[in-house]
């Protein structure tokens, strides 16, 4: 018997739908063998990965506000890669979206006021998309490779901030640790709940919905899908495949940017070397696993920010290494790829063999 | 050892895990293949390399595991990008990030323990030679690896059948498959033979540049090692002289921290990354060049007609 | 050699029986039965989509039949794959060449060799072989830089080398001026006559006729005759492949040329790709009511030609290109549209038509912005009139019979044939007063082929002037008020199609018209 994959006339759109899905079990399924494999209860282990981060208020919470970032990257690159566009460097945008942002509290914290805040959400995503436009530029003036450029601009990025905390951003009354001078007043996102949840996912949420209906019922969408899977039809259309580039770099990267400003001037409240534990990779994997589609990527970035947490809460209840998160988090990729060729290929079993070998030729 | 020595000793160091990484990846480029998961290769080889050679005490052992490491990550993507015909630059970016996040599961247990140095070659009085005895005759074993595999793949790649049969299946999948090249397989061994460099890679990095394990000890180097794929428009013999320039460059950067100029450190090891950058860019300009030699089918998946 | 003892005399040199070949639930060949035999050239014709590239592919080992039995000189065989066809002695020459651009001719050639033959020694007798043959080529050139007919003589000279016993040539004069054509036509009766057995593709009737000692007719997959070409005339032939009568285009006397429209005056453009085609110094002009048609070989620029015209590349400042009585070279492609231009390219497929879409999204994609509907089809901020669009689809379905599984269907999955009709009905629908079409039935079935330039007819006849771009040179008598051809990136004169014969058009294809030829080599 042999096992050949056959294409089908239409992409299939059950397979669109359920591919996720599998994706996700055969996660689960892997990570309980893994579990097993290093000597750990399975089923609790899995159970306190996904479950248990969802029986809490708090850890709910906690959820929410890992999605937020996630979920406001992961659309921007959604809409980037639907347009063939690679934009990996989400998590150096990001990075520097931050550093605009702390601007206005570290150069001017007199000044306090709503506006203020404004500023600074506006400036995290200008900082955002002028880095992204770094790429940007490259690959439309140069015809340079969008994937190289913009990763290597991410080491620089994270360097840029070190040097910025340990350096002239340092809080000249910190004792020397590596951090700014801790945001205040309006210089944090508006925040509720316990204390946590903040104004920032909420953001995420709106324009999760925006770039949806732009996807679905507005002549953008319908040049981004063109572009992306057809650039000579995308020509044919009139639609400018460098204007597409520019307007991807800087959707996305001023989304990154923004999200950066939003984990400084939320959860943590000041600049210091590490402030995103690898959102703008981990959003790469939202933008797939949402199907590209921005509703999707909502609720991929609610299940990989689950992830997040369920990965702390087994490295404190069980001891297992927090890099497992990780090791779910390309596992997950990994299956939704696979799965994804199920979309517009079937697997079709062919029990007739054809007869190999020349030996009858001669 | 004089000063001109150990500074060239550190450049060559610096460099064979770029060339070795690099050279493997040219060779499935030159298949039409376009893997993105270098990064990811590299940190498994790292990981596997030092726990065996940890665990057996063998830094041969060590290499051995190393390619092993690197060859299986491979595999995984050849799974995906040629049997289920996957998206090459998702999949080669799902190589990494699941590269980076097992290396970490697995080295969890290595951290800070000490590592075994693959030790180097010493012939009796041709090492001692003065100038270029330990230049020459005293590298450690994966330095000639590194050129002869280079040499190999140059001279493969141009006058053997191998070779043509390789850039044949790069260049068109669909007239190798119809004078009847199995594009496919060859493109497996290609890959798979990307990752087994990509691994010896890893092992240099963890078995003789700092012989420990730290996590994400990669840093960026596999990606470093794609720019020079382009940069090299796919030539073997421009593939090892950018990587002795971008070795060079890194060594630059650390000894002008050493020296302590008054730069910030952080400017100067961003160097690589910048020059990588602007490599890019000065080969684009150059553009005849890198058309004739790209890969026509490079990063488009292969389905047979059956 | 053999001692099952045959009462039949003589053994064919192949014959199948029965062979059926499904994919999927869609049967390409049913049950066929065909003998060839030694010394001759055995036609196999059929239109589009009849299922003869299949069954050469299952003789070639490229394609395992599902069902049914091939026999090689009286004995059953499988071919596994090309390497053990050719191994029997059995060559192909494909109609999509299977060569590599960057590879040189004896790298090409090497490929499809046994791997102990030395370059050097194969470059000697590729030179030598290639001479006696008629079929001169430089073993060291790059085949990018070789037109199509030499391209053409590297396969043959490829399958040569074997020396096949069985030569299969899939539509080899497809892309050949009538002169290499008859070149080729040489060789051919040359091999015969050294006992060479040669199966022939085509659609072309005449030239069958001409060199052909049997023919099989293939229609959708089935076998509906054998039949002796030389006593059979082209019509009968065309009815036994369509099926039916076949259509008779209705092209009515041209007595309406008015202004110019569409006119293009010492246009230059360099070539922007290493392997492309400049452009040097065009000039034509149509007329309303007129329909220009460009003949040439594949590969001497038409692709480039109908980019600047439809304003998908070219230089914006110069001022070379006039339509509509406006200078448009700085207009966008759908700004072009606007002024009452409509463009159909020579891809279907990833250039005309998205496959992934649906074809009401297809229509979208050239007409986004033409503002000839009744409502805009882009409200901005309201969204894509949906309703519209559905009407349009339902509209160019119906007038340009286009068959699909379902009314809004993705474009992959139409037929060749009904992909081509809702791509031109997409542009006549919206009557342009200039349309620019590039291959316009290439590799589509007659009936389609028949609708698709009956519809350009009647555009024209209505006060359109049309550019048709074609390789077909049935197509372009068909079709042509006038005539003017390219090669190597210059266009002849135009020339009333009335005053001119394929001959005259293949010297002109073969470039006696260009106004240097320095950098011909052969």
């Amino acid at each position: 018997m042999q096992i050949v994959l056959e294409k089908r006339s239409q992409a299939s759109s059950w397979m669109n739908v359920m591919s996720p899905v599998l994706a996700v079990s055969l996660t689960v399924i892997m990570g309980g063998l893994i579990f097993a494999a290093i000597g750990k209860p399975p089923l609790t282990a899995l159970y306190l990965y996904f479950i248990d981060p969802l029986t809490s208020w708090w850890s709910i919470e906690e959820v929410l506000v890992k999605a937020g970032p996630l979920v406001l990257i992961g659309v921007g690159l959604a809409v980037c890669f639907k347009a063939n566009v690679w934009n990996i460097g989400a998590e150096g945008q990001l990075t520097v979206g931050a550093l605009m942002g702390a601007m206005v509290p570290i150069l001017f914290g007199d000044w306090q006021g709503p506006w203020a805040l404004v500023a600074m959400l506006l400036l995290g995503a200008v900082g955002g998309a002028m880095f992204a436009f770094i790429p940007a530029w490259l690959k439309t003036r140069f015809g340079v490779n969008e994937i190289l450029t913009s990763l290597m601009l991410v080491y620089i990025a994270q360097l840029l901030l070190d040097w910025m905390v340990r350096g002239p951003w340092k809080d000249p009354h910190g004792f020397n640790f590596p951090k700014s001078v801790a945001f205040e007043g309006w210089h944090l996102l508006p925040m509720w709940g316990d204390g946590r949840m903040h104004l920032g996912l909420v953001i995420a949420l709106v324009i999760a919905l925006v770039l949806y209906w732009v996807m679905r019922n507005n002549l953008k969408g319908f040049e981004i899908r063109v572009v992306g899977s057809a650039p000579r039809a995308g020509a044919f259309a009139g639609f400018s495949q460098t204007k597409m580039v520019w307007f991807c770099f800087a959707l996305s990267g001023a989304l990154a940017g923004l999200a950066g400003l939003i984990e400084v001037a939320g959860p943590i409240g000041q600049l210091q070397p590490h402030i995103s534990p690898n959102y703008g990779f981990t959003a790469i994997i939202v933008a797939f696993l949402g199907r590209l589609n921005p509703l999707g990527v909502v609720f991929a970035g609610l299940l990989l920010a689950v992830s997040y947490i369920g990965g702390e809460g087994v490295q404190i209840e069980l001891g297992i290494s927090d890099k497992t998160t990780q090791v779910f988090q390309g596992m997950l990729l990994f299956f939704i790829l696979m799965c994804d060729t199920l979309i517009l290929y079937r697997i079709r079993y062919l029990s007739a063999k054809p007869v190999t070998g020349s030996g009858d030729a001669s | 050892m004089s000063a001109y020595e150990a500074i060239i000793l550190t450049i060559i160091t610096a460099s064979t895990p770029l060339l070795l990484a690099a050279i493997g990846e040219l060779v499935v480029e030159r298949s039409g293949v376009l893997n993105l998961g270098i990064e990811g290769m590299m940190v498994m080889g790292a990981v596997c390399g030092f726990a065996a050679a940890h665990v057996s005490g063998s830094a041969w052992l060590g290499v051995i595991a190393a390619v092993m490491g690197g060859v299986a990550m491979s595999l995984l993507f050849a799974l995906l990008t040629q049997t289920l015909i996957t998206n090459q630059v998702a999949t080669g970016l799902a190589i990494t990030l699941l590269g980076l996040g097992l290396s970490g599961l697995i080295g969890s247990d290595f951290v800070g323990l000490p590592g075994v140095k693959l030790s180097n070659v010493s012939i009796p009085w041709l090492t001692e030679l003065p100038y270029v005895g330990r230049l020459v005759f005293g590298q450690d074993p994966l330095v000639y690896v590194s050129i002869v595999l280079t040499a190999g793949v140059a001279y493969g790649l141009k006058y053997t059948r191998w070779g043509l049969i390789i850039r044949a299946v790069g260049q068109s999948h669909s007239s190798a498959h119809a004078l009847g090249y199995r594009v496919i397989a060859v493109r497996y061994a290609c890959i798979a033979f990307g990752g087994a460099t990509s691994g010896l890679a890893g092992a240099y990095l963890s078995l003789v540049y700092t012989p420990q394990w730290i996590e994400n000890m990669t840093a960026g180097r596999g990606w470093i090692a794609l720019a020079l794929g382009v940069f090299s428009t796919w030539l073997p013999g421009r593939l090892a002289a950018g990587a002795y320039l971008f070795g060079g460059v890194w060594i630059l950067g650390l000894y002008a921290q050493a020296m302590g100029l008054g730069i910030p450190s952080q400017l100067l090891s961003s160097l690589p990354y910048v020059a990588t950058i602007l490599a890019l860019v000065v080969i684009s300009t150059n553009r005849r060049l890198s058309v004739i030699n790209t890969p026509a089918s490079l990063g488009q998946g292969f389905v047979p007609d059956r | 050699m053999q001692n099952n003892s045959n009462n039949r005399l003589p053994t064919p040199l192949l014959r199948v029986t029965k062979l059926t070949k499904k994919f999927g639930d869609f049967v390409a060949n049913d049950s066929l039965d065909l003998s060839i035999e030694a010394g001759k050239v055995h036609a196999l014709l059929g239109e589009n989509g009849a299922g003869k590239s299949t069954l050469v592919k299952m003789m070639y080992g490229a394609l395992q039949p599902t069902s049914g039995v091939i026999e090689w000189q009286g004995q059953r065989v499988t071919v596994a794959n090309p390497a053990h066809a050719r191994d029997l002695g059995i060559g192909m020459v494909f109609q999509h060449f299977s060569l590599f651009e960057a590879l040189t001719v004896v790298e090409n050639i090497s490929l499809a060799l046994p791997p102990q033959l030395r370059q050097a020694d194969l470059s000697q007798r590729i030179a030598s072989l290639s001479n006696d043959y008629g079929l001169p080529l430089n073993p060291e050139a790059l085949v990018a830089d070789l037109s199509v007919g030499e391209r053409q003589r590297i396969e043959i000279v490829r399958c040569l080398l074997q020396q096949p016993k069985l030569l299969i040539m899939d539509e080899p004069t497809a892309v050949l001026t009538p002169q290499e054509a008859q070149a080729l036509f040489s060789t051919l009766r040359r091999l015969v006559a050294e006992g060479c057995a040669v199966l022939y593709i085509s659609h072309r009737l005449e030239e069958v006729r001409q060199i052909c000692h049997d023919a099989t007719i293939l229609r959708h997959g089935q076998l509906v005759a054998e039949v002796d070409p030389q006593v059979e005339t082209a019509a009968t032939l065309a009815q036994l492949m369509v099926g039916s009568s076949v259509h008779q285009v209705n092209r009515p006397a041209n007595n309406a040329v008015g202004p110019v429209l569409l006119q293009l005056k010492h246009l230059n453009q360099p070539s922007n790709t290493p392997f492309g085609v400049a452009l040097v110094d065009i000039n034509l002009s149509v007329k309303t009511g007129e329909i220009l048609a460009i003949a040439g070989v594949a590969g001497n620029g038409q692709g480039e030609l109908f980019g600047v015209i439809s304003g998908e590349e070219g230089d914006r400042s110069s001022r070379s290109m006039v339509l509509m009585n406006q200078v448009c070279n700085q207009l966008t492609i759908n700004q072009r549209r606007q002024l009452g231009a409509a463009f159909v390219p020579e891809e279907r497929m990833g250039h005309g038509a998205v496959e992934h879409l649906s074809l009401t999204d297809n229509i979208l994609l050239s007409r986004h912005a033409c503002n000839d509907t009744p409502n805009p089809l882009n409200r901005g901020l309201m969204g894509i009139d949906r309703a519209q669009l559905a009407t349009l689809n339902a509209t160019i379905g119906r007038d340009y019979d286009v068959r699909k599984g379902r009314e809004d269907a993705q474009a992959g999955s139409l037929s060749g044939g009904n992909l081509q009709k809702f791509v031109v009905g997409r542009e006549l629908n919206r009557k342009p007063k200039v349309l620019v079409i590039n291959q316009p039935t290439w590799g589509v079935d007659a009936g389609a082929a028949a609708l698709i330039r009956q519809a350009v007819i009647d555009l024209s006849r209505q006060g359109s002037a049309i550019l048709v771009i074609s390789q077909d040179l049935d197509e372009i008598f068909e079709l042509a008020d006038t005539i003017a051809v390219i090669s190597r990136g210059q266009l002849s004169a135009g020339y009333a199609a009335a005053q001119l014969s394929r001959e005259d058009i293949g010297l002109m294809m073969a470039g006696s018209h260009e106004q240097n030829n320095a950098g011909s080599g052969t």
